[in-house]
């Protein structure tokens, strides 16, 4: 089902076989209660973060990539939402963990990165005072110690005069000085895991560039697994070891970055890269798209949800299909789709035109 | 920058110091900022500068404004008025302050836990409140205070009791705005406590419409204390108070006006000034203003 540490042999994560995933998700699922019934939004997700891996997962508006994460770290509690499953993290079990646990947990070892980084700071406190925070709350420090530290993670996130910048306050940074900002308060105490929902679509393309060198070379300093929420895929080729592809609440593949990116199997994932403009060869037109749009909330078919935009419809596809891996040579990748399963030839003409 | 010289540009004055320290101020916002400061400075330091006790009876009573020795005159019992004026500040001004000082406390502290709680506490707290508010003020405050007995803490109470709901209200709306903020979700992640999130993260983002609703709650508190001492549930004579001397000079309206006119006038401008210290201050912190 999911990927067991074994399995992983190729790609950039080649160092974590044999290791035990340090977050293991199982069955994971998150509804949201509404007049018009249950919406689902993530839809029994399995999954395994290595340590010190970038994984990134990727889909489109609405497949629960952000509900899933968010999940992860007891914020989309309340009466209204339905979640069910299980998160191995440190001992911990986060599903069902008390706002008591999850606040050792939160900030200490998981630490989240936002897209909108002048929403997330508040704008009333220096950004100096901010970072300090986030240590004093977790490490036993002194002010004044906390101020030296938050002065030199403001320095390793690359703020000019760091010590002169802590004194500012939000809105005197320009944008990609706030999302540095808030990637020195997410990291200023060493976490474990962190979970960086779309950090770089709020910026412009040559700060999104800046800020992803960034956290690549931050991520490898610290050995920090980083979880990445995004629908960009330049981005997932720039920083992610693996990628997870959702689509209505389901992982549908999982792989290395190489595998996921110049080997897709399930055809959303086809469908996803086909309409992506490629940097070399003519302009086209027009780029492929899928036809039609993913099913919304409560409308959710039965079995295989993208069936109905499928271009190779089978009649399996009327029963869900589950994650697995179809191939053994590398079976680190996992794709959920009934094509894999039933090895039927699919032409290579279809595979590259879709 | 160059310092310009008075003489080639607007005349300075007071008003265009405060404006520059302050930013533009409009020239009703000037005076009763002005108002307001000189009757804080009136009831505080006042009574230290007026050597005549407003206690004292002397044998001249109902003298004219412009007496010797009385220059505002003196009341039925000879008591001089300007004295009696000036100490009459001090319970007026300091009844409205502390009520809205405790209004401002307790309110707050229930609707930051109602907004960041949400669920059933907010319903349980923001359903007592509405049934506070339910009941006229007035009449809650002479209610309270003919159980406990007239005086300056019963009147406290009162009017505390009074307010503090539109505290409540005002600042869980607020806070449940801020609520949806990424920052208090950020704070959360990164394992901050709630009580902190409340008082560090969100409170000071509440200031501007918590001040505006202060100076509003002090000019009503004040017509409040005024008008419960008229009534005669509020300061006890003899002690000097503007609402009680308007009540005492009723029966001279004819023949001694200016007893009325002068205590009714200084509570009208303290209560109005405050209204309009209010208002700029609205105006200095509505965002869309500089936007």
């Amino acid at each position: 089902m999911a990927t067991s540490p074994e399995q992983s042999s190729s790609g950039a994560d080649g160092s974590s076989a044999a290791r035990e995933p340090i977050l293991s998700v199982r069955d994971l699922r998150v509804g949201f209660r509404t007049r018009s019934g249950v919406v689902p939004a993530v839809d029994g997700v399995d999954l395994d973060l290595y340590a010190g891996e970038v994984l990134a997962i990727v889909g489109e508006s609405g497949s629960g990539k952000s509900a899933m994460s968010m999940s992860l770290v007891g914020l989309n509690r309340g009466p209204r939402t339905m979640i069910s499953g299980t998160a191995h993290f440190r001992g911990i079990e986060l599903i069902s963990a008390s706002e008591r646990q999850l606040r050792s947990v939160r900030g200490k070892h998981i630490a989240v990165v936002f897209q909108d980084a002048l929403a997330a700071l508040n704008p009333l406190h220096r950004i100096g005072k901010q970072v300090a925070e986030m240590i004093t709350l977790h490490q036993k420090v002194s002010g004044r110690r906390a101020k030296d530290m938050a002065v030199q993670m403001l320095g390793d996130v690359g703020i000019s005069n760091p010590r002169h910048n802590a004194e500012a306050y939000p809105h005197q940074f320009s944008g990609g000085m706030r999302q540095r900002a808030m990637t020195a308060i997410a990291l200023a105490n060493d976490p474990t895991v962190l979970i960086a929902d779309e950090p770089t679509t709020a910026l412009d393309v040559t700060i999104q560039a800046q800020i992803l060198d960034l956290l690549k070379s931050l991520q490898r300093e610290l050995g920090t697994a980083v979880v990445i929420v995004t629908h960009d895929l330049g981005v997932v080729a720039d920083i992610a070891d693996r990628v997870a592809v959702m689509y209505s609440g389901r992982i549908v593949e999982i792989g290395t970055t190489e595998q996921v990116l110049y080997a897709p199997k399930h055809p959303y994932t086809r469908g996803l890269l086909a309409s992506t403009p490629g940097v070399t060869g003519p302009i086209p037109a027009s780029l492929p798209t899928i036809p039609g749009s993913p099913p919304m909330g409560a409308e959710r078919p039965d079995g295989c949800s993208f069936a109905p935009r499928c271009a190779f419809v089978l009649r399996e596809c009327a029963t869900t299909p589950i994650l697995a891996s179809h191939d053994p040579s590398d079976s680190g990748h996992q794709d959920a789709c009934w094509l894999g399963e039933l090895t039927i030839p699919v032409p290579d003409e279809s595979r590259s035109t879709l | 920058m160059r310092v310009t010289q008075p003489s080639d540009s607007v005349p300075l004055s007071l008003r265009s110091l405060a404006a520059r320290r302050f930013g533009a101020v409009s020239w009703v916002g000037f005076a009763a900022w002005i108002i307001v400061i000189a009757f804080l400075l009136l009831a505080v330091f006042g009574p230290l500068f007026i050597a005549t006790d407003p206690l004292r009876q002397t044998p001249g009573a109902l003298l004219p404004i412009g007496s010797p020795g009385h220059p505002l005159g003196t009341d039925n019992l000879g008591r001089d008025e300007l004295s009696r004026l000036v100490h009459g500040a001090r319970p007026l001004i300091g009844i409205a302050l502390l009520s809205t000082l405790f209004a401002a406390l307790i309110g707050t502290t229930i609707g930051l836990i109602a907004g960041y709680s949400g669920g059933w506490i907010d319903q349980l707290l923001m359903r007592t409140t509405d049934l506070v508010l339910a009941f006229p003020s007035l009449l809650l405050i002479i209610l309270l205070v003919s159980v406990t007995g007239a005086g300056p803490f019963p009147l406290v109470t009162g009017i505390t009791v009074a307010m503090a709901p539109s505290f409540a209200r005002l600042v869980r709306a607020l806070c449940a705005r801020e609520m949806a903020r990424d920052y208090v979700t950020s704070a959360t992640l990164a394992g901050t406590r709630a009580p902190r999130i409340m008082l560090v993260e969100i409170l000071p983002n509440l200031t501007g419409p918590l001040l505006v609703q202060v100076m509003t709650t002090i000019s009503v508190a004040a017509g409040f204390s005024a008008g419960m001492s008229y009534i005669g549930l509020g300061i006890q004579p003899p002690q000097p108070d503007w609402g009680y001397m308007v009540q005492a000079a009723q029966q001279f309206i004819y023949s001694q006006p200016s007893l009325i006119i002068l205590p009714a006038t200084c509570t009208l401008l303290f209560v109005v000034a405050c209204n309009f210290v209010g208002d700029d201050l609205r105006d200095r912190f509505d965002l869309r203003r500089d936007l």
